[in-house]
């Protein structure tokens, strides 16, 4: 006999009741758990995926969707820039580092992405197995887009226009795996890599008066090395940017914005745009969740309270057998930290099982990433945090124990 | 042994009790006889601790009450009385067993689960001993309080009204139970009561 054995006697004789009080915890605590955690692994995958790009120059158009498109490969392009002026961006002396990108395509809905080993070099992906493509229409493919669609080295498919599976086939140019990437938490995972030119030959079968020449090439181009450099006729979609020094932070937007046809989308900036676009409904969520938990709060002190006007013989009986009042201020504070202790587990389970119910049943949900089974310390602040609740909200209560007057009550005064 | 000297108690304003001195044996019977609101209760509750004198002092087995801290006088009630009273008052929601390991837990002493099966038997309710308060009836429930009562081997045992809401019978089996308890854990009895029916089973008698 312990007073937890009490304690829990007492809250099984009313199990509606703490079950209510149980679930209103947890159902507020679970909504900040999910969010949280979507939160936390939302702002890490953004801040791994624009880690080493400074600037994205694209064809005029939204500045989010241009970081969407190209960084995070979620939207349609905006346009095409010419290879021409590209390389000359490419050379400018503020740039450290340009890398291509040539999009458009996709296969069972995963992109085609169009460019050179730089970009594969930016996200630290390493081949698991096979080797890195050396000719036109070869792939490797993300970890993820290779699970997914079951891909491995010597599979061949055919592309498709756009971003979904109903698109425009180009079902004369097959693509042939040649690599496996390994798993890169980026959003490489999700991509399938190929070079620029290969993308250009899907798409010359439009113009078929074009032929592939087969001329030397003298000069080739900085961007896509199997091209010679100025061809005017040719696009890509955009250009990835390390800056050189902090200075071109300050000059080469203006350059780029003022003096070519292009324009340009710090990652940054507007992801922190998106955050706060989103964080609209975040707060508005974390609000109603703290509602739910003051409310559990609430019914916890009001239950605590009635129980303690039908318990008062209980308590002046215990203290004829000698309870100190010591231990009836902490038998009923034990009462309400049981309570929201149990309600917060349950909050904190459920939130990681709402997620991965979400990241295990929602396909489009796995390409992001998304991980049910991370934890972060302010899981732990959310449950100190409900054993203060507890502390809080049983304290009225626990004060009205402390001073139960024996004679009074058991005198029948 | 009690004893108690000028012992006075002033409720709110004008209403006040002035008890006459007493002296109780180890190992005696006594009856506080009187009419409702003639302070029986409240010499009871004085007696066991429950209640702090004003005025007076009062001497329980060499220790004056009076002189106790709070803490002190918790573990002295826990450890040497044993209380029953006209209603059961036993915690509902535990189990027979439970309810009476709640009296040495309380009281700080170790829980004995042979001590549980000994009081059972004397009191003939050892097939009671997991049995939830609500499926017992008034009488095992009495039973119970009254083994919850004896179980920490007390030397007092103080009874408000255990009667007194009884038929002859029930009156009759009650009071021989109590006797019967008392003497075999050698603890002194002292009943407060206005059952005039009591005064032919205890002969010691302190009319108030």
């Amino acid at each position: 006999m312990n007073l937890l054995t009490l304690v829990i006697s007492y809250l099984k004789a009313k199990p509606l009741n703490t079950l209510l009080n149980i679930l209103l915890l947890a159902l507020g605590i679970a909504v900040i758990t999910i969010l949280l955690l979507f939160n936390h692994q939302l702002r890490e995958k953004i801040s791994d995926n624009t880690k080493g790009i400074d600037l994205v120059v694209g064809a005029k158009g939204s500045p989010l969707q241009l970081i969407l498109c190209n960084v995070f490969h979620i939207d349609f392009p905006t346009g095409n820039i010419n290879l021409k002026e590209a390389e000359r961006l490419a050379k400018h002396r503020l740039v450290k580092s340009a890398i291509p990108l040539a999009l458009g395509d996709s296969y069972q809905s995963f992109r085609i992405v169009g460019t050179n080993l730089s970009y594969a070099e930016l996200y630290q992906a390493e081949l698991a197995n096979g080797t890195w493509w050396s000719a036109d229409l070869e792939v490797v493919v993300g970890a993820t887009t290779a699970e997914l669609l079951q891909l491995k080295e010597g599979d061949t498919f055919e592309s498709a226009h756009g971003l979904s599976k109903e698109g425009h086939a180009h079902d004369e140019n097959p693509f042939v795996v040649t690599g496996v990437l390994k798993k890169t938490n980026s959003v490489v995972d999700n991509l399938i890599l190929t070079n620029v030119s290969s993308i250009w030959k899907v798409h010359a079968e439009h113009d078929s008066i074009e032929t592939v020449s087969n001329k030397i090439i003298s000069d080739t181009s900085v961007l896509v090395p199997t091209h010679e450099a100025g061809d005017s006729t040719k696009e890509i979609t955009s250009l990835l940017i390390k800056y050189r020094n902090p200075i071109a932070a300050i000059q080469l937007p203006r350059y780029i914005n003022a003096y070519t046809p292009m324009q340009v989308a710090s990652p940054a900036f507007e992801a922190a745009r998106l955050f706060s676009i989103l964080g609209v409904g975040v707060e508005a969520l974390t609000g109603f969740s703290y509602v739910l938990i003051l409310i559990s709060a609430l019914s916890i002190f009001i239950a605590l309270y009635n129980s303690l006007k039908e318990r008062q013989y209980d308590l002046a009986i215990m203290r004829s057998m000698g309870a100190s009042r010591a231990k009836l201020f902490i038998a009923t504070q034990l009462e309400g930290v049981t309570l929201t202790v149990l309600g917060s587990l349950l909050g904190l389970a459920l939130g990681h099982l709402v997620l991965f119910a979400f990241t295990s049943l929602v396909a489009e949900s796995q390409k992001t990433g998304m991980s049910a089974f991370v934890f972060y310390s302010e899981e732990l602040y959310l449950f100190i945090g409900s054993l203060v609740l507890g502390i809080v909200c049983s304290l009225i209560p626990s004060v009205q124990a402390y001073r139960t007057d024996i004679h009074n009550v058991l005198a029948g005064r | 042994m009690i004893k108690t000297q000028s012992l006075s108690h002033f409720y709110n304003d004008s209403n006040e009790i002035h008890f006459l001195d007493l002296e109780i044996k180890d190992n005696t019977q006594f009856l506080l006889l009187g009419e409702s609101g003639s302070g029986k209760t409240t010499l009871l509750h004085l007696l066991g601790g429950l209640l702090t004198a004003q005025m007076g002092t009062i001497e329980v087995n060499g220790s004056d009450l009076t002189k106790l801290s709070e803490s002190e006088l918790d573990r002295f009630r826990g450890t040497q009385y044993g209380f029953i009273f006209q209603r059961n008052h036993l915690i509902q929601t535990l189990t027979v067993e439970r309810n009476l390991l709640l009296a040495p837990f309380l009281a700080g002493l170790k829980q004995d689960s042979n001590r549980i099966d000994e009081v059972l038997e004397q009191l003939g309710i050892a097939d009671k001993k997991y049995s939830k308060i609500h499926e017992l009836s008034l009488g095992q429930a009495q039973r119970v309080a009254i083994a919850r009562a004896v179980l920490n081997k007390p030397a007092i045992i103080l009874a408000d009204e255990p009667t007194s809401a009884l038929d002859d019978k029930n009156c009759e089996r009650v009071s021989d139970l109590l006797l019967t308890v008392a003497k075999q854990n050698q603890a002194t009895l002292v009943i407060a009561t206005h059952d005039q029916r009591l005064k032919s089973k205890i002969t010691n008698l302190i009319q108030l």
